[in-house]
């Protein structure tokens, strides 16, 4: 079957869900609502063989509503085709987490956590992965002023 | 003058003890190698017999702090890592040296940033710091014979 076949049959049977979708040079991106996340990517993964879970990332769009996003690639083995599914959140707002169906989405569901802020409902252990505790705020969150300073080891200036 | 000849019988020669042990010091010198980024390929290039650390008598690094002179800071110190370079360079014993090598470790070079101890001088003293990203061996060498002067001339502890 056709990539953009795939992609027409899969918008068919989640058109409900669907709030956007573009395609370029063989990108094919899906918008989808927060809410039926988990059930859209179960469908992915058990009816069209997107067994691999890429990447999980965020977007800050600091000033538009809803002001994040975060990003999913999947990649299918068999089909040899790759899809982006994206899912707007507001601040405060949780997404489902897809650990029960990739366990790759735990380590990246708390990246996702750790750089920009986003909860993820239902993740076993959603603690920061990159930066230490005690550190304040998310780092890559557009707000996160760009001079700011957190060391775990306060500076001693008779070294210097 | 045929140095066998004058070594011979029962010559000597008077000197300062200060300076004895420093030129005992500067040419004895056990490194600690704290590696944590890229700069360590150049490390290893130093270590290895093309460029050969050892011929400046600083070839064996010993991989317990309690062991060493020489905490060589080899890369990227991230804030979370920090905590562990301190703790490293308190369990080593005195005489000790610290050398940061390469530009992250002397200021955090390019990575002006939220994650990045800005240059390990902050958090430990360095006696000689090693500019280069990462620095050539040749850098790695003069940095090193800078440190042996340093320790030839320093007040010895004893």
């Amino acid at each position: 079957m056709e990539q953009s076949e795939i992609v027409r049959s899969i918008r068919e049977k989640i058109s409900n869900d669907v709030l956007g979708y573009h395609s370029y040079c063989g990108d094919e991106t899906l918008v989808v609502r927060r809410e039926a996340l988990f059930n859209i990517m179960k469908i992915l993964k058990e009816e069209f063989h997107f067994e691999m879970l890429v990447d999980i990332c965020g977007v800050d769009f600091l000033g538009k509503e809803p002001r994040f996003e975060v990003v999913y690639h999947l990649n299918s083995l068999s089909r040899k085709m790759r899809l982006r599914v994206k899912v707007p959140v507001n601040e405060g707002e949780e997404v489902e987490s897809l650990v029960p169906l990739y366990p790759i989405a735990n380590w990246l569901e708390r990246e996702t956590w750790d750089m920009m802020g986003i909860r993820f409902a239902n993740h076993p252990d959603l603690r920061r992965l990159l930066m230490y505790d005690g550190f304040v705020g998310h780092a890559l969150r557009k707000d996160y002023p760009i001079n700011k300073r957190q060391p775990l080891v306060k500076p001693k200036n008779e070294y210097r | 003058m045929e140095v066998d000849k004058v070594l011979a019988g029962d010559s000597f020669f008077t000197t300062r003890l200060n300076d004895v042990i420093g030129w005992s010091r500067k040419f004895s010198i056990f490194s600690y190698p704290f590696v944590t980024a890229c700069c360590g390929m150049e490390f290893m290039s130093v270590s290895c017999s093309h460029y050969d650390i050892d011929r400046f008598g600083a070839g064996l690094p010993r991989f317990s702090p309690r062991q060493a002179d020489l905490l060589m800071v080899v890369g990227t110190i991230s804030q979370k890592i920090a905590p562990v370079l301190v703790r490293i360079y308190e369990q080593m014993c005195n005489p000790k040296w610290v050398v940061a090598f390469g530009v992250c470790t002397c200021t955090g070079g390019f990575y002006d940033d939220y994650a990045t101890v800005q240059g390990i001088d902050t958090i430990v003293p360095v006696d000689v710091y090693i500019p280069g990203c990462p620095p050539r061996p040749e850098t790695v060498l003069d940095g090193l014979m800078k440190l042996q002067q340093k320790i030839q001339k320093q007040k010895q502890a004893v």
